[in-house]
């Protein structure tokens, strides 16, 4: 019976996708949709993307300051290993788990809260694809935007280490800029860059249908809003997995 | 004119509407009632295409619903207003810019007249002041309003109500009767109201359709209703103590009327 509720939900997910990917009724109102959807989902996520990148980036340094004492590992390896763990892990599949919890959240229970409040009927009975109307600027939205947020995050990470350096003995300012620097492997930040496209179609589409499928009252919303985080973040650990193995082998 | 033939739904094995059958006239307001339970809510979500019948023909001025292809279906529905039980009004737009959705998706109007549209349907409804306020910023009458001006922006020639007067008190139920019952001899467009509310039944019912249990069990008119004799319709009409007296006295007069010696 599992499999079969689980075959079904794909079939219904394909089936709103197909409905999403259509022309909009008029792009002008699709523009504004999408510059609102910027504006709320992305806009609104820089903080949360630049404090976590921070901190964890000082965290990292710290840590890897603090298991590297062997002398036979040059110093600078904080550094560079610093680079690497965000490049490569945390900037793109870990921003994006919080963000699914962030901004998955918000799609889910917004969409759910239009399903159960008739807003969704209203918009069908008017002869608007609700879906496309709905979904597809908030997917537009974050394909594009994530992206740049993964860049912002990397960037925010490495200085986050930096003033690790700066403000205590951990490293020296110069170590860790030289380890930076060193063995700089252009391809992982389009490694992230590709991953992170994925995880954003993810994120947004898989909660948008959880908010979308919704059939009852406010506890629906609650119970959807819950599902969407945690089925984004599985298949967001998922798709890394794959992406690692196909784009790094 | 909406023709309903021979419509069945079921769902799980359960039908819910019975081969029903009925005829929504142009111009007039076309009243469904029922108690909970009756399927007046899924006839209601089978005429306006929500949910597909099992069988049966729903006609719009001889357009089969149920046959239409995408692009006439589109179409149609454009000629298709609304009005939703929760008002169903768009809570990230302002009034203005609710009442302007449907001329912004489907008519090639240029803002300056998209705007002088909507403020005339706001007018209509005497809505005024509201323009820049959010739904949550307004009463549940105002919304109500909001959404009759936004069902109406596009001179629907078919106007759907679920259960209009729900939440509202007996003052501003009337008023949202009235203008139901204004706006459908004005536009001269086919209403159809679901309800259970029995102040809009005795006030703006030109034909009343009466199912019960998923079949249609009665139609006649809000002047027919007072002197008719199907039990499960009076018990349903009229169970208060107040209609019962309402029922008395249109039975005494309509008696009068047939016997005037006694």
């Amino acid at each position: 019976m599992p499999l079969v509720k689980s075959v079904s939900t794909l079939g219904s997910y394909v089936l709103l996708m197909k409905k999403v990917f259509s022309v909009p009724e008029r792009w002008s109102v699709f523009f504004q949709q999408f510059i609102r959807e910027v504006c709320k989902l992305i806009l609104d996520s820089i903080w949360i993307v630049v404090i976590i990148s921070i901190f964890i980036g000082a965290v990292i340094t710290i840590q890897t300051q603090l298991n590297m004492s062997t002398p036979l590992l040059p110093r600078y390896t904080v550094g560079l290993a610093t680079r690497d763990v965000l490049l490569l892990e945390f900037s793109s599949a870990i921003m994006c788990l919080i963000l699914s919890g962030k901004v998955g959240s918000n799609i889910a229970s917004e969409i759910g809260t239009m399903r159960v409040t008739e807003q969704i009927d209203a918009l069908e009975i008017m002869g608007v694809n609700s879906a496309c109307f709905l979904i597809l600027p908030k997917i537009a939205a974050l394909v594009i935007f994530i992206p740049i947020l993964v860049i912002l995050s990397m960037f925010t990470g490495i200085l986050g280490g930096y003033l690790v350096a700066l403000t205590t003995n951990v490293i020296s300012v110069s170590t860790y800029i030289y380890g930076i620097q060193t063995a700089f492997i252009e391809y992982y930040v389009f490694y992230s860059l590709q991953k992170s496209l994925v995880f954003a179609f993810i994120i947004a589409s898989i909660s948008s249908f959880y908010g979308y499928s919704i059939s009852g009252g406010a506890i629906e919303v609650g119970k959807a809003s819950t599902n969407a985080v945690v089925i984004s973040s599985i298949f967001i650990l998922l798709f890394d997995v794959i992406l690692t193995k196909i784009l790094l082998q | 004119m909406i023709e309903v033939r021979n419509v069945i739904k079921s769902f799980e094995g359960r039908t819910v509407l019975h081969d029903i059958s009925c005829v929504f006239e142009k111009g007039k307001n076309n009243l469904i009632i029922g108690q909970s339970g009756s399927g007046k809510t899924v006839l209601m979500k089978c005429l306006i295409g929500l949910i597909q019948p099992d069988s049966g023909e729903i006609l719009y001025d001889g357009r089969d619903l149920l046959k239409l292809k995408t692009p006439d279906l589109k179409m149609l529905r454009e000629e298709i207003g609304m009005l939703f039980q929760g008002s169903a009004l768009f809570d990230s737009m302002t009034v203005m810019e609710n009442v302007m959705f449907p001329l912004t998706m489907f008519s090639n109007l240029i803002t300056i007249e998209r705007e002088k549209r909507a403020q005339f349907c706001l007018e209509r409804v005497n809505l005024h002041g509201a323009e820049d306020r959010f739904p949550s910023e307004i009463s549940g009458g105002m919304q109500k309003r909001v959404a009759i001006a936004r069902a109406i922006a596009l001179n629907p020639r078919y106007l759907f109500c679920d259960e209009p007067n729900s939440g509202l008190d007996p003052q501003t139920s009337i008023l949202i009767d009235e203008l139901i019952n204004d706006i459908t001899k004005e536009y001269n467009i086919t209403t159809i109201v679901n309800t259970h509310d029995m102040n809009s039944v005795l006030g703006i019912g030109d034909n009343i359709i009466f199912l019960n249990k998923g079949q249609k069990e009665w139609v006649g008119n809000k002047d027919q209703i007072l002197t008719s004799s199907n039990e499960a319709l009076n018990n349903f009409v009229f169970a208060s103590p107040l209609f019962k007296s309402v029922k008395k006295a249109a039975v005494s007069e309509e008696f009068a009327k047939e016997f005037p010696n006694g």
